[in-house]
């Protein structure tokens, strides 16, 4: 079943001049037509204003169309009776993990989902415990958050979105502001949900690294898909990402520059194992 | 390290003064507060005094903690012992020099302010010491709950108080963060008059305020997304029942209320030692 769905999706503001006055519209989002199965790991990648934050302000309604339709879960994201149903079903992780933590106890934030939900205590208590364990974040359930890296801030912003039962999980940027460790993380937090809780997720990133286990890439510039496959095929077509100013993982890149080198390689080479496999046998 | 530094006072230990329910401790408070201007007797003195140590000793907090409490209200305390010791007229004179008298009334009356003072601010901060800031949040919402009713937006005003205890800190790193920025840039923060010191502060206070919008902005956002919006239907992870502890508090309390306004009503003795 289709997940998320959308239908020449536009999506335009105003453009302001110094002195407030509207000067133009500009298209943040450009005539998008997606369709992710449930399920699915998806990403997203995109250069700093490309668009893609606006498209997963789409998915939790925060923002709606301006043209086109999108619906998440089979639910049209304009209908404002269903507006809190997709957000339940769309849940989102966003980019700084100060600004979206609400609860001065980790316990306590992972719980306000829940709790504007309408669960009852009980099962509030029973979903927080789940979630805690989901992230790996059980130890640190009474501590306040401000005391916890930013790693550990973002596990928990993801816990506090499974507590409210998604189907999908959409992340904005979850590691523009971590460090490395911090992503790796956030990372490894994510492909255990997937695998565990076996929901839709909506990865949006510029680091390519963290797209290389995704079901489906989509690479948006300037309001529009403009590329769209698997991770293989995406990164084979090095040219083509340089255009988009997207950098290849560092794996491929080599083995691209060998292969302009004139060395005979594959082209959709991702992991380092891989490379190392197809040099051995070519002598 | 600006970032340690707690806000409130909570003293954390497990004693039945911390377990109780936060709005038993603040209505226990309030009367507490009341009852130390029900009376006049020494009578009262001993019975309120007795009070606060016994609810002292039964929540562990450190006498130690209790009397830090006291050190901001010296200056206050000092200033309002010496009005009334040297500006009351009644009673026997006692000693007198240049333009000023001391009369034994006045002796009295700064002493029993200063006592009254004391007890004021020991038994308001021993509540704080033994409440977390959040559970004072949940405590006043339900206490406030009747004002609901004349469009008093009680859930909205916890709502605020409990996010402005959880930027504090942020907010102070982040003044940390600017003014480390702008003393790289050159401003001097530390010299000249008060005038200038205060516009010193200028491009520290913009850059926090805007951040502090973009915050405010985000997390906006962030609750919705949470599918936030308002108090209606929404349940309580940690829901304020009372236990039998909190009645027989209630109870206690109001015993002793009870035997101050009888203390002060009937008992008008004065006994005098020095």
């Amino acid at each position: 079943m289709s997940m998320i769905k959308t239908n020449h999706l536009v999506f335009e503001y105003d453009k302001l001049d110094e002195t407030g006055n509207v000067v133009g519209k500009y298209r943040a989002i450009d005539d998008v037509n997606l369709n992710i199965e449930e399920g699915q790991f998806v990403a997203i990648l995109g250069h700093n204003g490309s668009g893609k934050s606006t498209l997963a302000k789409h998915i939790n309604a925060i923002l709606t169309s301006t043209e086109g339709t999108m619906w998440v879960d089979g639910k049209d994201t304009k209908d404002l009776d269903k507006l809190w149903e997709i957000r339940q079903s769309a849940g989102m992780v966003f980019q700084n993990p100060d600004n979206q933590i609400i609860g001065t106890v980790v316990e306590e934030d992972v719980g306000f989902g829940p709790e504007n939900l309408g669960v009852p205590t009980e099962e509030i208590w029973n979903r927080v415990d789940k979630s805690l364990h989901a992230v790996g974040m059980e130890e640190y359930r009474h501590h306040s958050p401000n005391k916890l890296s930013g790693g550990q801030k973002q596990r928990v912003a993801i816990a506090g979105v499974i507590a409210m039962c998604p189907k999908c999980i959409v992340l904005d940027e979850p590691t523009a502001m971590l460090d490395p460790i911090g992503r790796k993380e956030v990372l490894r937090t994510v492909e255990e949900l997937r695998k565990k809780e076996k929901v839709t997720v909506i990865l949006i990133t510029h680091y390519m690294e963290e797209v290389i286990g995704a079901d489906r890439v989509f690479v948006m510039e300037q309001g529009h898909v403009v590329m769209d496959g698997t991770p293989r095929e995406i990164f084979s077509q090095v040219e083509e990402l340089k255009k988009y100013r997207l950098d290849v993982p560092q794996v491929t890149m080599l083995a691209y520059e060998l292969r302009k080198k004139g060395v005979k390689l594959p082209k959709d080479i991702l992991k380092t194992e891989e490379l190392v496999e197809a040099l051995c046998r070519l002598n | 390290m600006i970032r340690d530094i707690t806000i409130g006072q909570y003293y954390p230990t497990n004693s039945i003064v911390h377990r109780l329910d936060p709005r038993v401790k603040i209505m226990c408070t309030l009367f507490y507060l009341i009852s130390l201007f029900l009376f006049k007797s020494v009578l009262g003195y001993v019975l309120c005094t007795a009070f606060l140590f016994t609810v002292i000793k039964v929540s562990k907090v450190p006498f130690k903690f209790i009397t830090k409490g006291l050190k901001p209200i010296v200056i206050l305390l000092m200033i309002t012992v010496i009005f009334n010791l040297f500006l009351t007229n009644q009673g026997k004179l006692l000693v007198s020099f240049w333009v000023f008298k001391i009369t034994d009334e006045g002796l009295r009356t700064a002493v029993y302010m200063a006592i009254r003072l004391i007890y004021l601010i020991v038994g308001s901060s021993l509540m704080t010491l033994t409440t977390t800031p959040n559970e004072l949040t949940d405590g006043i919402e339900r206490l406030l709950k009747p004002f609901n009713k004349i469009k008093m937006p009680v859930h909205e005003i916890a709502m605020m108080m409990s996010i402005a205890l959880r930027f504090i800190p942020i907010l102070l790193e982040e003044t940390d963060k600017i003014m480390k920025a702008q003393i790289a840039r050159g401003a001097d923060l530390e010299n000249g008059n008060l005038i200038q010191k205060a516009k010193n502060m200028i491009p520290i206070l913009v850059p926090l305020f805007v951040s502090a919008f973009r915050r405010a902005n985000d997390l906006a956002m962030a609750m919705e997304a949470r599918c936030y919006r308002g108090g209606e239907g929404r349940t309580k992870m940690k829901p304020l029942i009372y236990q039998k502890r909190d009645y027989v508090t209630y109870a206690a309390t109001i015993l002793y209320i009870v035997v101050m306004v009888l203390v002060g009503r009937y008992i008008s003795f004065r006994v005098w030692i020095f």
